[in-house]
């Protein structure tokens, strides 16, 4: 018998962060450009240091003003998607289960378009029509994971496969609505592949990596309340029950916290998928199906992942490159087979 | 409207005048209905039985007689339509999640878990209700559970996963996991069901031991007559919705009722302990 130690939980994490901070330098070096290991802690600590203005150099300009802010999104993004994967696989007891699979995405997509379509027509302050895209994602995201959830209840039970058959429904439903709305309105809306298979490139205000960074915390902190709740969820809502679970409250917490994630990540990032359906079965595959270890872990994979991936999108055709979420899916794709071939013989 | 039902609302004092009962069922009925505007589906006829600490009761019908949701009733997990559930003078329904589950453990037909593992995992989880959320398990709750796995004979397969274990050895691991609960009620639905003749046996000789040793108050729901007869202190025997009888299963084995309920010839006999047998005819 091991039961899980709070020294041992941080020092798997930290396992994770050194592998972080190893993926992140990485990602700093290649790409179109490529920059010296020496230059790159020599600016890196002038950034650090809030001398900003002595970076003179273009490669400097490059690594600092290019690189690194898509770096921080990459991992943020990639802890989101991979935090509400591991909730919603949970929650929905479907191993298969994962933002994007279910249309979550898609429809954080499509209220993310919506909000920049309605934006210019109202008169509101510029703060607050910068929360318009993450609200009307968020709004979107709970909209769809809710619609989901009644399409795969079957008999007061979900259903698995009527749960990811309703959620591939929804989300080609909802990317024909995107590609329709693309198509008749022109302007400032971003690429129709931004919206459909997401990528990282988009640079963001200063403010909104702090943004992000909070919205983040928030809702993993409070999916976090529940770990436990979770692990006896995985036996079933009744079950859970049985054991002490406030079942309807963890839902209700666990779909908000998990939408907003989704949410957040997609109003800045696009829809990048199968972040969120991997991530988490790697690290259970190595730290077991505990939720207090697998929900930090798994944010810290996603961030490694979604970093990785995202350095291959920039060099694989360099000096072009190809969106994130085409090189997620390349990889993610098969491994859902292999997932599913696994679990429905 | 009396005093003594007056009195009787109030928790405490009605746990004094139940004196050694522990659960009581009173008057308790259901109505299930698969939309408001039609008529039930199914429906409980108002029950009773009481039960003391170290009781076996065992809930005995054919299948759809009404004893699993009587067990979920008793369980807390639906509301009764009238009629109340007290344990130790509390309405089990009322009761928060964390409450009910530091009182009653229940041990269900299936457990399926999506993602593998461990039978101590699993077991721990029965120190939940006692701690906060996200708290760790201390020593104390390490050692409940290591207990509890040795009071079922499960001690050996702590460090086993639940999926790569049998399904007697599985049952054997749930029943810890209820017994980490530190119960007052143990409620099992059909715990037997896919056991072969040597694990059934041994798990409810397990069960007797412990209501006895534990004084837990043990519910079983079960259509198996014969465990019943051999196990339960108190019989309450269920046909479509109604409970028929309530008693020692000398008083309740009697031919033509078992007949009638179970819709089958059969013969009953006395064993030299006093404790019924029942032979199902066949029908040449």
């Amino acid at each position: 018998m091991r039961p899980l130690t709070l020294r041992r939980l941080v020092l798997q994490c930290s396992i994770l962060v050194v592998i972080l901070f190893v993926v992140v330098v990485i990602a700093l070096k290649f790409g179109a450009v490529p920059v010296s290991l020496y230059a790159l802690g020599r600016d890196l600590l002038r950034v650090v240091f809030g001398q900003s203005s002595q970076i003179s150099s273009d490669y400097g300009l490059i690594v600092v003003n290019i690189r690194l802010p898509r770096i921080l999104l990459g991992i943020i993004v990639g802890a989101s998607l991979s935090v509400a994967g591991t909730s919603f696989q949970a929650l929905l007891r479907n191993p298969l289960a994962d933002p994007y699979v279910l249309g979550v995405s898609m429809g954080a997509s499509l209220g993310s378009i919506l909000a920049l379509i309605v934006e210019p027509h109202l008169t509101i302050s510029p703060l607050l029509a910068a929360l318009l895209t993450p609200l009307g994602a968020f709004l979107g995201a709970a909209a769809t994971i809710t619609a989901v959830y009644f399409l795969g209840r079957r008999e007061g039970q979900i259903d698995s496969a009527t749960l990811l058959l309703g959620g591939v429904i929804i989300s080609s439903f909802l990317s024909a609505i995107i590609m329709f709305l693309m198509n008749t309105l022109s302007g400032n809306l971003r690429g129709l592949s931004f919206w459909l298979m997401g990528d990282l490139s988009t640079p963001l205000h200063k403010s909104a990596y702090w943004f992000l960074g909070i919205g983040f915390l928030l809702a993993t902190g409070a999916i976090y309340t529940t770990a436990a709740d979770l692990n006896m969820l995985l036996a079933g809502e009744k079950e859970a029950m049985h054991l002490g679970v406030d079942v309807p409250r963890v839902r209700l917490v666990v779909y908000i916290a998990a939408s907003l994630l989704t949410g957040l990540a997609v109003s800045v990032s696009g829809a990048i998928g199968y972040v969120g359906l991997i991530v988490p079965h790697a690290m259970r595959f190595i730290f077991g199906s505990d939720h207090r270890t697998l929900l930090p872990t798994a944010a810290l994979c996603g961030a490694i992942a979604l970093v990785f991936a995202d350095t291959l999108a920039r060099t694989v055709v360099a000096p072009t490159e190809v969106s994130v979420g085409a090189v997620t899916a390349v990889v993610g794709a098969p491994l859902f087979i292999y997932l599913l071939r696994r679990r429905f013989p | 409207m009396s005093s003594g039902s007056a009195l009787a609302r109030n928790p405490a004092e009605s746990a004094r005048l139940a004196g050694d009962v522990r659960l009581s069922v009173e008057q308790v009925s259901y109505a299930h209905s698969a939309n408001p505007a039609q008529a039930p589906l199914f429906t409980l006829e108002a029950t009773s039985f009481q039960a003391k600490p170290g009781e076996i009761v065992a809930i005995l019908g054919p299948n759809a007689s009404g004893k699993s949701t009587l067990l979920k009733l008793i369980a807390g997990a639906l509301a009764p339509l009238s009629g109340r559930i007290l344990l130790n003078g509390f309405v089990t329904h009322a009761l928060t999640p964390r409450t009910r589950a530091q009182r009653i453990a229940v041990v269900q037909q299936e457990s399926t878990l999506l993602f593998p593992a461990r039978a101590w995992e699993f077991v721990l989880q029965g120190r939940h209700a006692h701690g906060r959320s996200l708290r760790f398990e201390s020593q104390d709750d390490v050692l409940i559970a290591k207990n509890a796995l040795a009071q079922v004979g499960a001690a050996g397969l702590s460090d086993r996963w639940m999926d790569q274990i049998s399904g007697g050895e599985k049952q054997r691991v749930i029943l810890a996991r209820a017994l980490a609960q530190q119960p007052l009620l143990l409620l099992l639905d059909e715990p037997t069901l896919h056991l072969d003749i040597a694990a059934q046996i041994g798990l409810l000789d397990a069960l007797r031991r412990l209501a006895a040793e534990n004084r837990y108050t043990v519910v079983v729901v079960t259509h198996e007559l014969n465990l019943a007869a051999e196990y339960a202190d108190q019989v309450v025997l269920m046909q479509r919705g109604r409970c028929l009888r309530v008693g020692p299963p000398a008083n309740i084995y009697q031919r033509e009722l078992l007949e009638q309920v179970f819709q089958t010839p059969l013969s009953v006999e006395f064993g030299s302990s006093g404790r019924p047998r029942v032979t199902v005819l066949s029908g040449t």
